[in-house]
C-alpha cells in the first residue's frame, strides 16, 4: 500500500504533479520528505518553507508524524481565502 | 448549517429563496454574494483551488462557532472552485436570526473569514499570465475586527 501525496496552489505548479503514489509507503512524514527532495531537491525545499502546513488524511499535523499505509499526505502553501 | 462546494455556476436568488422557505421563527435573513471582477481587462478568469473534504470541514467548523456566537438559527455558505468568469458569482452567505443585527454581523463575520483565511488556493488569469493570490492586507484587517 502506498501513501498518495498531493500538493496545492504554487507547490503543484513548481513540482509539475498535483497527485502522486508513493510506493513502498514511507513510514514517516520525515522519511516521505526525505524521498520527495532526493527525487527533487527544489520542491523538497519548498515543502519546508514558510507557512507550509500539512495535513494527514484531512487533519493538520505539526512536526513529525507516522503514516499508516495507504495514509493521504496534502502540502498545502499558504491559503488565499475565497 | 450547509456548507456546499461546487465547480459549478449557481443561482443566487433561487438559493436565498430556498434559504428563507419555511421559516417562522427567524425575523431576520442576511445575504452576501461575491462576483468575480474582471478589472477592467486585467484578469480573464479566475481559478480557485480547493481541497474538498478538508476545506469544507474547515469552513463548517468556522460556521459553527458563528452560529454559536451570534445564536443564528441557520447558516448557509456555498463557494465554487475551478476556474470562475468575471461577473459569475464565487461565494453566497446566508444567515437567518431572531434579528437584524446578529443576522448581518454573522454574515459580515463569516465573509471576513472566508477571504482571508479560508483553504482556498487563488490563481489570476490575465494579459501578462498567471499570479497566485495571497490575502491582501485589508482582508487582514478586516478579520481582526471580530477578535
Amino acid at each position: 500500500m502506498s501513501v498518495r501525496v498531493l500538493l496545492f496552489g504554487r507547490l503543484a505548479d513548481l513540482a509539475g504533479w498535483r497527485e502522486r503514489g508513493f510506493d513502498p509507503a514511507p513510514a514517516t512524514l520525515s522519511a516521505l520528505r526525505a524521498k520527495i527532495a532526493a527525487d527533487d531537491a527544489a520542491l523538497g525545499e519548498a515543502l519546508c518553507g514558510k507557512g507550509v502546513q500539512v495535513a494527514v488524511d484531512k487533519q493538520i499535523v505539526r512536526g513529525e508524524a507516522a503514516l499508516a499505509a495507504g495514509a493521504e499526505v496534502a502540502f498545502l502553501p499558504p491559503m488565499s481565502g475565497g | 448549517m450547509t456548507v456546499r462546494l461546487l465547480t459549478d455556476v449557481f443561482d443566487p436568488g433561487h438559493e436565498l429563496t430556498a434559504f428563507c422557505a419555511g421559516r417562522t421563527e427567524s425575523g431576520a435573513v442576511a445575504s452576501f454574494v461575491g462576483i468575480a471582477r474582471g478589472e477592467a481587462g486585467a484578469v480573464t478568469a479566475l481559478e480557485l483551488e480547493a481541497y474538498p473534504g478538508f476545506t469544507d470541514a474547515e469552513i463548517g467548523r468556522m460556521v459553527e462557532a458563528t452560529t454559536v456566537r451570534f445564536s443564528l438559527h441557520d447558516a448557509l455558505v456555498i463557494h465554487r472552485h475551478g476556474p470562475i468568469a468575471p461577473g459569475e458569482p464565487i461565494v453566497m452567505v446566508a444567515t437567518a436570526a431572531a434579528h437584524r443585527r446578529a443576522a448581518f454581523e454573522a454574515c459580515d463575520q463569516l465573509m471576513d473569514y472566508l477571504k482571508s483565511r479560508a483553504p482556498f488556493w487563488k490563481k489570476e488569469h490575465g494579459p501578462d499570465g498567471v499570479r497566485w493570490v495571497e490575502p491582501t492586507a485589508q482582508d487582514l484587517d478586516d478579520l481582526r475586527r471580530w477578535e
